[in-house]
């Protein structure tokens, strides 16, 4: 373990990676044009640099630039070095580089879930590994890859090497991941947003382990992220970068303490920080009224069908049982980790999966209703998604996009439909004179305002947002979030908030409920699930995401015993039903 | 596993089931009389007649149909109109000659249009990849007849590397093979690229790369089995293009297999042998499928049959 008290380290000493004046271009319709320019840095033994910025700074360029990987054709290295130790990689060519690779620069990148070949067993991928760079047999092989595995903290490390990477979770292949890069003992570890696609307790995990080897092995890390909570936790040193030009470079803690330059001020006013939203006064429509959306035991399953005849042999106990109510102009956020059935939710309250128990809108039971009914409570409801690129069809033009949802429900006629377009672009901070463009002309935080224009124009009392600004960069997200709050001061709109981001939440919401296997395990205003959490579940979710403040870092984040238990069980063993107690007005916790 | 083998031989059951109606009511429906066809030009009224009753041709659909099931369930193919013996009979001379070619089809095909494909996606964009590709166009646009006799004038009547026709050794399968196989293998080889470029694009891909994997390891061991299992599923359909081009390619080199039966029996509406090797093609393909079904897990571990 990394003491935090001592000072950063030294970066002169003994640099292992030293980049000067980096030049990367990539091949356009109008020639090369620069992704990354003049870059300079150097990495010293044991030390963990982290380059943050925001999509398109040049970051994940510049980690394969580093490992020599750049996708070719198309992208080079026009100008500058890259020496490790003594040896320049720029001019090595394919064979000198392929011995570096893995054996003593080392890359785990930002997906797990798709960086393990699906088709070879986790034994197999890392004994090939050693056994690129080590005259060793495959037996001697195997005893290392066990090893590695030992070292991420991988229980029955024997048995997983006859695993294939399906059978383990996203926090399991990442941990197989870094054994991989790790098990040759590495001068350099390069980490590509490694823990971006994971939850936040795996991902405090992971970011612990990662500190744990450093110490152990002394192996230089470069870290990264577009997070600042994560810049904060780990890093020694950091550079940012914009557009492909370094911003700023310094240890750490002055640059979160007293940063020079006006776009790291930018960068890191736009983290979300828990605590800030504190005090901010919940939405005043909120008490009078009745609930505009009562649920009432909800319940979703899928069933898991096999054996000989295909009878349904095992459910899968998605949302089990849940109930909540919303006002008009209140929010409410479901958060848990991934699993846990808040998308599920989401779909049931948009009329996308069946389920059973009761969805009552303005005093209606939405089940119930006869077809044509349905059809006008769906356009009270309305859903934003997570990708903001995948969820616009690339061949209408966003106008059309927008007016689709009108003529669909026929609510208006076409002149009206052109209007109303016009001023939801308007709303939304988009020029109407861009109607007429496709998806692909706009940047992702341009789309998610052209997503919501589509949710706002049939005039919705409820909008479902689910993990509606994951995919943003946090100064896009910040102002999506302004946005969102905005209209919903103007219309009245209820919101359902569906996120794994607890900052993001804490800034959002009225009131919050947790959600855990597909039941709410806390339920109650922000201030009391934020300032007062109760259940262990609860408290686990909030200590784990990394405070951006490299002042305040934590302690070793407790290892959670094994893996999140399945939701999914045989027949006629539903899970166990958890009763909520009230312990102040309004905050229920499961189990009191 | 034994589940799932259950549940697709009730349908391919269901399948045969289907083909044989669809295939009944089209001969049945056909303006040609099979009858007129065995009894000849000079036949009287009354002759005529009588066939037509002994074959029970004369019987409304379903009764007809209906026979003909009840001889199918008992393993009954019925008698050739013409040719005085059992159908199953001739389809069981001859169905091993078909098989054989089909099986060099089938290794013809693999071969060029796997490696056609593999360097195509390797060298994507370059003079070789553009050549090749241009090259599998050419072979799946063109007619199998035609690709058939050129193959034969070349290496058989010029080179006199293989023999014209006939059947017997391995150098006379070589001809009929490539022939058969040279259209598949232009599909294949497009399907190869495509499959191999999305492949290569994948994340692990890149993960072999990082751990300093030699080139072609990363190609063979990680991109392959990837880039093959869509492959594999199209070769259980291919199954059924063959039947179709086997009648061509057996009758351009004299292959005595059921292609040329087939084609013999249509061209007399020789009802039970047209019926049989439909049925007998059909049961191919059925076949071909689930082979292929039953294969892609030993590939892939996250396909499990249920």
């Amino acid at each position: 373990m990394l003491t935090r008290d001592e000072p950063a380290r030294d970066p002169a000493r003994e640099p292992v990676l030293t980049i000067e004046g980096l030049t990367i271009v990539v091949g356009g319709e109008a020639g090369p044009r620069p992704v990354v320019s003049d870059l300079s840095f150097t990495l010293g033994r044991g030390e963990t640099l982290c380059i943050a910025g925001e999509s398109g700074s040049g970051k994940s360029m510049t980690a394969l630039a580093i490992m020599g990987l750049l996708p070719k054709p198309g992208a080079g290295i026009a100008a500058g070095s890259i020496r490790l130790g003594e040896t320049e990689l720029t001019t090595l060519g394919e064979g000198g580089l392929r011995r570096v690779r893995g054996d003593r620069i080392a890359m785990i990148f930002q997906e797990p879930m798709t960086s393990l070949n699906p088709v070879l067993t986790i034994g197999r991928q890392l004994t090939e590994a050693i056994r690129a760079h080590q005259p060793v047999g495959l037996a001697e092989a195997r005893r290392q890859a066990v090893a590695a595995l030992e070292a991420v903290r991988i229980s029955e490390a024997e048995r997983r090497l006859g695993q294939y990477p399906h059978e383990l979770s996203g926090g399991m292949r990442q941990r197989v991941m870094i054994a991989m890069a790790l098990a040759l003992k590495p001068d350099v570890l390069i980490a590509d947003e490694p823990t971006t696609a994971l939850d936040v307790t795996v991902q405090a995990q992971i970011l612990q382990l990662l500190r744990d080897l450093q110490a152990e092995l002394g192996t230089a890390i470069i870290l990264i992220t577009h997070d600042m909570g994560v810049v904060a936790e780990v890093a020694d040193r950091v550079v940012i970068l914009r557009h492909g030009r370094q911003v700023e470079e310094g240890a750490v803690g002055p640059i979160f303490a007293v940063p020079r330059e006006g776009y790291t001020r930018e960068l890191l006013a736009a983290v979300p920080r828990i605590g800030e939203g504190a005090g901010r006064v919940a939405s005043r429509m909120a008490a009078a009224t009745r609930p505009l959306v009562e649920v009432n035991d909800l319940t979703v399953g899928f069933d898991l069908k096999g054996g000989l005849l295909g009878r349904v042999q095992r459910r899968v106990h998605a949302v089990e049982g849940i109930s909540f109510d919303l006002r008009a102009g209140e929010t409410l956020s479901l958060v848990g980790e991934s699993g846990c059935g808040k998308s599920t939710t989401a779909k049931a309250l948009a009329g996308l999966v069946p389920y059973a128990g009761d969805i009552v809108l303005d005093g209606r039971n939405v089940g119930g209703l006869p077809r044509a009914q349905t059809k006008a409570v769906r356009r009270d409801i309305q859903m934003i998604f997570q990708d903001p690129f995948a969820s616009l069809d690339p061949r209408m033009t966003v106008g059309e996009l927008v007016a689709e949802p009108m003529a669909i429900h026929r609510t208006a006629t076409a002149v009206e439909r052109r209007e109303r377009v016009a001023a939801l672009f308007e709303r939304v901070g988009l020029s109407p004179g861009e109607a007429g463009r496709y998806p692909h002309e706009f940047s992702g935080g341009q789309r998610q305002r052209i997503c919501i224009a589509r949710a706002l124009a049939l005039r919705p009392k409820l909008i479902v947002a689910d993990e509606s600004v994951s995919a943003l960069d946090v100064s896009v997200q910040a102002r999506v979030l302004e946005l969102l709050r905005e209209l919903q001061a103007e219309f009245g709109i209820a919101y359902l908030f569906i996120s794994h981001d607890m900052a993001v939440v804490e800034n959002i919401s009225d009131r919050v409920a947790v959600m855990y296997l597909g039941q709410i395990v806390e339920t109650g205003t922000r201030d009391q699930i934020f300032a007062d959490p109760r259940h262990p579940y609860t408290r686990r979710l909030i200590e784990a995401v990394p405070v951006p403040d490299p002042a305040r870092r934590r302690d070793a984040f407790p290892r959670q015993a094994g893996e999140i238990p399945s939701p999914v069980r045989p027949i006629g063993q539903p899970p166990e039903r958890l009763t909520l107690g009230e312990v102040q007005p309004g905050h229920w916790v499961a189990g009191h | 596993m034994l589940g799932y083998l259950a549940r697709r031989l009730v349908q391919a059951v269901l399948i045969l089931l289907g083909v044989s109606v669809v295939t009944f009511a089209l001969l049945y429906l056909l303006p040609a009389d099979p009858v007129r066809q065995i009894a000849g030009r000079s036949a009287t009224a009354q002759t005529v007649e009588n066939i037509r009753r002994q074959l029970g041709l004369d019987q409304p659909f379903l009764v007809q149909y209906g026979r003909y099931l009840l001889g199918l369930v008992q393993g009954d193919l019925g008698r050739s109109y013409l040719q005085r013996s059992e159908v199953s009979d001739l389809i069981a001379a001859r169905l091993p000659a078909s098989l054989l070619l089909m099986a060099g089809a089938i290794v013809c095909e693999l071969a060029i249009g796997l490696t056609m494909g593999l360097v195509a996606a390797v060298k994507r964009g370059s003079a070789t990849d553009q050549t090749l590709m241009v090259g599998s166009f050419v072979t799946v646009s063109a007619p199998q007849f035609v690709v058939g006799l050129l193959l034969l004038y070349v290496f058989a009547v010029r080179l006199g590397w293989f023999p014209i026709g006939g059947y017997g050794t391995f150098r006379h399968l070589v001809l009929p093979s490539l022939t058969l196989g040279i259209l598949g293998a232009g599909w294949y080889s497009r399907m190869m690229r495509s499959s191999m470029i999305d492949v290569l694009r994948q994340d692990y891909i890149r993960t072999a790369r990082a751990k300093g994997l030699p080139r072609l390891t990363v190609l063979l061991r990680h991109a392959l089995p990837n880039a093959l299992l869509p492959v594999i599923a199209m070769i259980g359909i291919d199954i059924g293009l063959f039947m179709s081009g086997i009648v061509v390619v057996e009758s351009v080199y004299g292959w005595p297999g059921i292609g040329q039966l087939a084609w013999q029996a249509i061209q007399r509406i020789d009802i039970p042998i047209i019926m049989g090797v439909t049925l007998v093609s059909a049961c191919a393909i059925v076949l071909g499928n689930l082979l292929a079904d039953i294969v892609s897990p030993f590939i892939d571990p996250r396909i499990r049959l249920r």
